[in-house]
């Protein structure tokens, strides 16, 4: 790491440690919203910036965390951060299962099965399922977490738990890409055939992945939960999908750098100038299409790019 | 000793006989030239060997197990290693991180190990990084490791790929046109690094069109012609077989 990024990366943090010392409630909830997309980010990143895997329906993961922590909660009364282990095993056993039967489909037609099964979770969340996802109204009555006594309520509360389980992510993904694990991931990207011919079970890591890419998004949904206390199938919609698809490809894939710093564009300047109303999706929309001519490696691309 | 037997091998890809009853073996620890004009199915029959490719008919076995049917990840673990036609590099890694592709299948450690840098998985680690450091001394690319495999010159990105491929401590290493696209003086030094690989005990099994590497390097010959195999043996032999030079070095043309 260099020096520059090294002190760019210890003032971010603190920044970041102190924030809610001088922003008000608003901001501080924005940069709430801006962590929770940036954890789910760096889940997909896993999945779509280091394996290469084409994913545009992780919100379906992401909702099937945040319903099992909702569940567990409100019926069996098991504290809703208790869940979050639980909430990232179903997710993931739930996307290996899916993944199995299409991991092996190349790129555009895993990015339209995947589509399909966003779409197939969210459905079937609206005809309540089994009777326990409550339809379009969703869960409500999810209790506020309670940390060793303490209970989460107010917007900076969240902000900690929030960002710091993000700090977390990046700890843990940063010795995950050091190590043979994440550099299977980056054989797999670069490419699949050398990567199977080289000794690497290219099958197990593609499903390795989706699994663990899932689990992560599964804990994120426990803290959108958790935050939101009610939840419903309209935040996990196809359009959740795209957006973080988006942050992942404009941030740089496989550099978590810049999937944050793309968190922070893509769900912060939006509210940033709200006052613009709708014009503001055009600006954005526009700007989108001029990155991905002029830049297509995204913001700050993994090395070497 | 035969160290890898091709059986009746053949394979149709729809009305196409690409590689028709080929049968030849590989003798532990010798160099072996797979020659023929283009499109006479060489690379297929690498593709059926490594595993890329399914065998219609016959049967591939190497140091006594049976390969038809296996994965190619599998097929490389039992100790076969390849390189590509096409330079099939990491092209955005390090080269590094490309030799411990190589590694990989050696090493146990998973995502856990990883997260919590367990002590065995430190350990682990530091071994393949000796290990792909020593395969690059081997072929002369230990000044560069820290290079992206793409902004190598040709010659090296070539040398890459067996840095890699012998980084898996294979038994028989599979070079495909190992001197496609070098200068005199790369294919020089490339007999020399297979001469190396030989005096490794390694065995090797290349294609070749550079027909001086080929008699330079290789104790044996299989000719492959239209998928069917038309000749096999010493080079002076097959280099003075009619067949052959009908075949392949054109009727007329002595070379």
């Amino acid at each position: 790491m260099g020096r520059f990024t090294s002190f760019t990366a210890a003032l971010f943090i603190a920044l970041m440690a102190t924030a809610p010392l001088f922003l008000n409630a608003y901001y501080i909830d924005v940069l709430n919203s801006i962590g929770l997309y940036a954890l789910l980010a760096l889940s997909l990143n896993l999945i779509l910036g280091e394996a290469g895997l084409f994913n545009m329906g992780h919100a379906a993961f992401y909702a099937m965390g945040a319903y099992t922590a909702a569940i567990l909660n409100t019926r069996y009364q098991i504290p809703i951060l208790w869940t979050l282990p639980l909430s990232g095993l179903v997710a993931g056993l739930f996307a290996l299962a899916i993944a199995r039967p299409v991991v092996h489909l190349r790129g555009d037609y895993l990015l339209i099965v995947t589509i399909g099964i966003g779409e197939i979770v969210r459905i079937a969340l609206i005809n309540d399922v089994f009777g326990i996802t409550g339809g379009a109204n969703g869960v409500f009555g999810i209790s506020r977490p309670d940390f060793f006594g303490f209970v989460i309520r107010q917007p900076q509360h969240f902000y900690y738990l929030i960002w710091g389980f993000v700090a977390l992510s990046i700890f843990l993904f940063l010795r995950l890409k050091q190590s043979r694990f994440g550099r299977a991931l980056n054989y797999l990207r670069e490419d699949e055939i050398a990567a199977e011919g080289s000794g690497v079970n290219t099958a197990y890591y593609k499903l390795a992945v989706f699994g663990l890419g899932a689990a992560w998004a599964g804990m994120a949904g426990t803290l959108f939960a958790a935050k939101m206390t009610i939840i419903s199938p309209e935040s996990f919609s196809f359009w959740e999908s795209v957006v973080l698809f988006m942050i992942v490809i404009l941030g740089g894939a496989g550099n978590m750098a810049g999937v944050l710093l793309a968190s922070f564009l893509v769900i912060g300047l939006p509210e940033l100038f709200r006052e613009f109303s709708s014009a503001r999706m055009l600006v954005f929309g526009l700007v989108m299409m001029v990155m991905m001519v002029v830049r297509p490696q995204g913001l700050l691309p993994a090395r070497g790019r | 000793m035969d160290l890898l037997t091709l059986h009746h091998l053949t394979k149709t890809f729809g009305g196409l006989t690409a590689v028709k009853d080929v049968s030849f073996s590989v003798d532990q620890g010798a160099v072996v030239g797979l020659i023929g004009p283009n499109g006479a199915g060489k690379t297929t029959v690498f593709n059926l060997i490594t595993g890329q490719y399914r065998s219609d008919q016959g049967e591939i076995t190497f140091a006594g197990a049976r390969l038809n049917g296996l994965r190619t990840h599998r097929i490389i673990t039992l100790g076969i290693a390849r390189t590509f036609q096409n330079i099939r590099l990491f092209q955005q890694l390090t080269v590094l991180e490309n030799v411990l592709a190589g590694c990989h299948y050696r090493m146990r450690s998973g995502i856990l190990g990883a997260m919590l840098r367990l002590p065995a998985q430190q350990r682990e680690e530091r071994e393949a990084m000796e290990r792909a450091l020593q395969e690059l001394e081997f072929v002369g690319l230990g000044q560069q490791a820290s290079t992206v495999a793409k902004n190598l010159a040709y010659g090296d990105q070539r040398r890459l790929e067996i840095a890699r491929a012998l980084a898996t401590q294979p038994r028989l290493l599979i070079l495909d046109e190992p001197a496609g696209g070098m200068n005199e003086q790369e294919t020089g030094a490339l007999i020399g690094l297979i001469g190396r690989i030989q005096a490794r005990g390694v065995t090797v099994l290349l294609i070749e069109h550079d027909m001086r590497l080929v008699m330079r390097a290789c104790e044996k010959l299989v000719v492959l012609e239209y998928g069917g195999k038309i000749a096999e043996g010493p080079p002076d032999q097959v280099r003075c077989d009619p067949r052959v030079i009908e075949a392949y070095l054109g009727a007329d043309d002595e070379t």
